[in-house]
């Protein structure tokens, strides 16, 4: 039974990390710029949702502070597009990776002047309470992380293949070019995209600090999850999902089968081991263009 | 200086960086029309293409549809007003299924006809029937490019830009896809400008065609009397000069210089 309780633990983790690799891979495909600010945003949403929810706070009921966070981060993702990324557009890689590093220590900055850099946790109607499942003790904040991100993955889902946003954002993200030929304002989608990205940051900021606390460090979390984007090959939605999944499940077997300091390294060494036999990562998909 | 025409195209002049593609361009495309374009590789076809849709903004000149100034406003508005630019290279969605391919051509409209025109697109272009659930970027390439005629025909456009939709397709095909521009052009009205290095094809379906050399219009005329001219032969149609081609090249100068 220990097996099923390492298994949902690795698997809540492996949700978070999923959630913010999903970040990564959707602004990269969208606009191909990696933005290593994800990691941030997801600790700044959590900090947004601790700001208005927790009682020494704002104190709002938990889902309105939740909504609040989501829509708070949906804003800041869609002006770091309008007002930063979007200037450099077309500028090298290296630029990029440069300015999202740096936007990522002032949203740090930002959430220690504001909260402090004492670890806080969000208070939720969740905490600390257990299911009893078949003689088995779980974590129901953990139960709820799994919960809510595969609610959150059916819903992304829908939209990216039934709306059309979705189809306009999934089309312009495969051929920019053709987009803007069709007429799809590809600029505004890119806004849009990082909006998304900043949404789900804070969906995983908030199932983050439900399951422990959050202090302006926690962004630092985002290193493992791109190492999770470039496991699931770093194209491909559910890849970065699943990806996010296996780094997660990897530490707690790690930690508890071969030495209690391992679970820090088993997602690089993952990566590596990937790069190395499947350098385009385990669930890339294929484009093709006939002549 | 208005001519009337669909599409008035006016001293234009662009430029990439400091390499100017476009030395004054004037060329008029009449409603109902279908104007070719003609050209070799790197006169400047695309880059009048570009421009017209906004892609490009010129340094100087102006393109009016209809008589309403559209030189330097953004790709989707001019979408909306009416011109449809098919670019070379058959550029689908690759990932994307042939049926959504086709919708996202209608994405600047709201009209509820759309369903109507995919069934539309559908009949002139059948082979996509059968396909429509597949990724576009399984198509063979002749599919490919009935997959951007048909997608931007779903826009439901005044004029189509027509960027090489010869290029690298055998000439059955070729013959195939320029004969069904010309039924779109006859049925539905679409007027069409055609960018072609095969002259012969192009000038089969056109009414009127320019030649575009080193980003200037050399030549001009009706598509019949176009085919007739000595130089379209010679240096386009690769007719009379067979034999000792390269030589004559070298030997007689164009008269258009
Ligand atoms: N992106 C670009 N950057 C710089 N120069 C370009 C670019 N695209 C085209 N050119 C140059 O502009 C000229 C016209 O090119 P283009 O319009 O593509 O010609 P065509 O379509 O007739 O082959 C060529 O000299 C080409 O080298
Ligand atoms: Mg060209």
């Amino acid at each position: 039974m220990e097996i099923l309780q390492l298994t949902v633990s690795g698997l809540a983790n492996g949700c978070i990390y999923g959630l913010i690799a999903l970040g990564f891979v959707l602004i990269y495909k969208a606009t191909e710029q990696v933005n290593f600010a994800q990691g941030d945003m997801m600790m700044l949403g959590a900090f947004l949702a601790v700001g208005l929810g927790n009682a020494d706070w704002l104190g709002m009921p938990f889902l309105v502070a939740c909504a609040g966070a989501v829509a708070g981060m949906a804003a800041v993702g869609w002006s770091m597009e309008r007002l930063v990324l979007r200037r450099i557009f077309g500028q090298s890689q290296v630029t990029v990776v440069i300015l999202t590093i740096a936007l990522g220590f002032v949203l740090r900055f930002v959430a220690g002047l504001v909260w402090g850099h004492e670890p806080l946790s969000l208070e939720n109607p969740l905490a600390g309470s257990n299911a009893r499942f078949a003689g088995l003790v779980l974590g129901l904040d953990e139960v709820a992380v799994i919960v809510v991100t595969l609610l959150l993955t059916g819903l992304l889902f829908v939209f990216f293949n039934r709306s059309r946003l979705g189809i306009a954002m999934q089309a312009s993200s495969q051929n920019q070019l053709a987009a803007y030929y069709m007429g799809i304002p590809v600029r505004r989608i890119h806004g849009l995209t990082w909006a998304l990205a900043g949404a789900i940051a804070a969906i995983a900021g908030i199932l983050f600090a439900t399951k422990g606390s959050i202090d302006p460090s926690a962004g630092l979390l985002g290193i493992k999850a791109f190492a999770a984007a470039v496991i699931g090959g770093f194209g491909s939605l559910p890849g970065a999902l699943l990806g996010g999944l296996l780094v997660g499940l990897s530490e707690p077997f790690a930690a508890r089968f071969i030495a209690a300091g391992y679970s820090q390294i088993i997602p690089y060494a993952l990566l590596i081991v990937v790069l190395l036999l499947r350098p385009q990562g385990l669930f890339s998909q294929v484009m093709g263009k006939k002549v | 200086m208005s001519s009337g025409a669909l599409l008035e195209v006016r001293n234009l002049e662009s430029y990439y960086g400091p390499v100017m593609a476009l030395r004054g361009v004037s060329l008029d495309v009449p409603e109902g029309s279908v104007v070719t374009v003609l050209g070799a590789n790197g006169a400047g076809k695309t880059t009048l293409l570009r421009t017209i849709s906004g892609v490009l903004d010129p340094e100087k000149g102006s393109v009016a549809l209809a008589g309403e100034a559209i030189a330097g406003v953004d790709p989707d508005v001019i979408v909306t007003r009416g011109v449809v630019h098919v670019p070379e290279g058959r550029e689908v969605f690759p990932l994307l299924s042939v049926a959504s391919n086709l919708r996202l051509g209608a994405y600047t409209r709201s009209d509820d006809a759309i369903e109507d025109d995919l069934g539309l697109v559908l009949g002139y272009f059948p082979v996509l029937k059968e396909r429509l659930a597949q990724p576009a970027g399984t198509l063979s390439g002749g599919e490919q490019q009935m997959l951007v005629i048909g997608r931007a025909l779903m826009a439901r456009p005044r004029i189509m830009l027509l960027d090489e939709p010869s290029l690298g397709l055998s000439p059955r095909l070729v013959s195939a896809i320029l004969a069904t521009v010309r039924r779109l052009n006859r049925e539905q009205g679409v007027s069409m400008l055609l960018v072609e290095q095969n002259a012969r094809q192009a000038l089969d379906i056109a009414d009127y065609g320019y030649v575009l050399e080193l980003g200037r219009v050399v030549l001009d005329g009706p598509a019949d009397r176009l085919r007739q001219s000595a130089d379209i032969r010679e240096f386009y149609l690769g007719g009379q000069a067979a034999g000792g081609r390269g030589e004559r090249r070298w030997k007689r100068r164009k008269t258009w210089r």
